[in-house]
């Protein structure tokens, strides 16, 4: 897993961790049950606030991706990955729907649309 | 348990004062402690020591208080680093190790060994043909083989190049790596500090400015560049420094109250700065 800690990034510290930790759990880099590394070694091998990463931690868990347990350190959580491939649906759900709105108001018909999320997934992202 | 808690500490000198400095340091976490030269940042550390008394207020290390009996038992418990090191110049390092097994109840000679060579230093040679930088690093290898769980450093990496700092802060961050262990580290080398800190103590003018979760000050406070008329609009109660200039007007905000002016990102040192400049307005 990769974690890029950026200064230019608005974002703050704890989020930033966040999401990358997310990311991975998405894209099945770690799975389910899977242990993931202390709070403590994280955040000294990230040189980042040892506060920081707890708080991300705790975003994490509050948001139900991850579980800790006391003493043994936090696991990604079993719904954690259905969870996330859930509210990822309906992002992608509701992005769509925006498109097709935009589209009615250029009078774009379903067809013209189609073709055109077509043509956008053949080009490399 | 806290590494340290301070309660009003105060101490006066002829021409300075320290007064009614208060903060806790919890176990596990590293605290920089910046301030510009005689802002009170080595007394203190001397308070907290007990190479000095306090005037009034009272200060425990990781649970004894500083000038009880018991604290001169504690005293092995904390490892120090002093900006400059005293040790007899015609010794060599090992020599040294040996006066710290006579001196510490839990010297580890193996550590000190492992220590020496991570940071390339020469056994038989003696210390009156050290750099500085090699002199601090043996000062650090040091307070780091007697299982200290508080390491205190004054100005450690003052006068050092950024690779043998970089070193420096490599080493503190593994010796946090066990949560019983913390750090107190002064320097006013800030960007050190940004990297390294949890706990961010600013001391000016004998008086503690602020006590505060780094990554906080740096997520509640922004840097903003405005004309003369938007700063106006500001609240005042948002603005912590403002710097005037003919073209414009630079200032740090609390976000949280300053409304919906853009603010940039600070640095450590813009915080520390801006805090510094607030009250000469």
């Amino acid at each position: 897993m990769n974690i890029i800690i950026s200064n230019s990034d608005p974002r703050p510290i704890y989020e930033q961790v966040g999401e990358a930790i997310r990311s991975a759990i998405v894209r099945g880099e770690l799975e389910a049950g899977e242990a993931l590394p202390s709070i403590r070694g994280l955040s000294k091998d990230l040189r980042i606030s040892v506060i920081t990463t707890k708080r991300a931690f705790e975003e994490l868990e509050r948001d139900g991706y991850i579980e800790t347990v006391p003493g043994k350190g936090s696991f990604v959580a079993a719904s954690g990955t259905g969870l996330l491939r859930e509210r990822r649906l309906s992002e992608i759900e509701e992005s769509l729907r925006r498109a097709l709105l935009l589209g009615r108001s250029a009078g774009l018909g379903t067809e013209e649309l189609t073709e055109m999320l077509r043509v956008l997934s053949e080009e490399e992202l | 348990m806290n590494a340290i808690e301070a309660r009003g500490l105060s101490k006066k000198y002829s021409g300075f004062q320290l007064r009614d400095v208060s903060f806790t340091l919890p176990e596990g976490s590293i605290m920089g402690l910046v301030g510009e030269n005689g802002a009170g940042k080595s007394t203190l550390i001397r308070l907290i020591m007990g190479a000095a008394a306090a005037d009034s207020g009272q200060v425990t290390v990781l649970g004894t208080q500083t000038g009880s009996p018991k604290f001169i038992k504690a005293k092995d418990d904390i490892g120090v680093v002093l900006d400059e090191a005293h040790f007899p110049v015609s010794l060599n390092a090992a020599q040294i190790g040996h006066i710290m097994e006579d001196t510490y109840s839990r010297w580890d000679p193996v550590e000190y060994a492992r220590l020496l060579q991570r940071l390339d230093l020469p056994e038989k040679k003696p210390i009156k043909n050290f750099s500085r930088g090699m002199t601090m690093k043996l000062a650090l290898a040091t307070a780091l083989s007697h299982d200290a769980r508080l390491l205190v450093l004054d100005e450690p990496t003052g006068g050092l190049d950024p690779m043998v700092r970089d070193e420096i802060l490599d080493i503190l961050e593994d010796f946090t790596r066990r949560e019983d262990r913390s750090v107190l580290i002064s320097s006013h080398i800030v960007s050190d500090l940004e990297k390294l800190c949890d706990y961010i103590a600013f001391l000016h003018k004998g008086e503690l400015l602020l006590f505060e979760e780094k990554d906080r000050l740096l997520e509640e406070y922004g840097v903003v560049k405005l004309s003369e008329a938007d700063f106006e609009a500001v609240p005042k109660a948002a603005v912590k420094g403002a710097r005037r200039g003919k073209y414009g007007v630079e200032a740090l905000v609390d976000k949280s109250i300053a409304g919906s002016v853009r603010a940039e990102k600070p640095t450590l040192e813009d915080v520390i700065i801006f805090f510094a400049r607030g009250d000469r307005e």
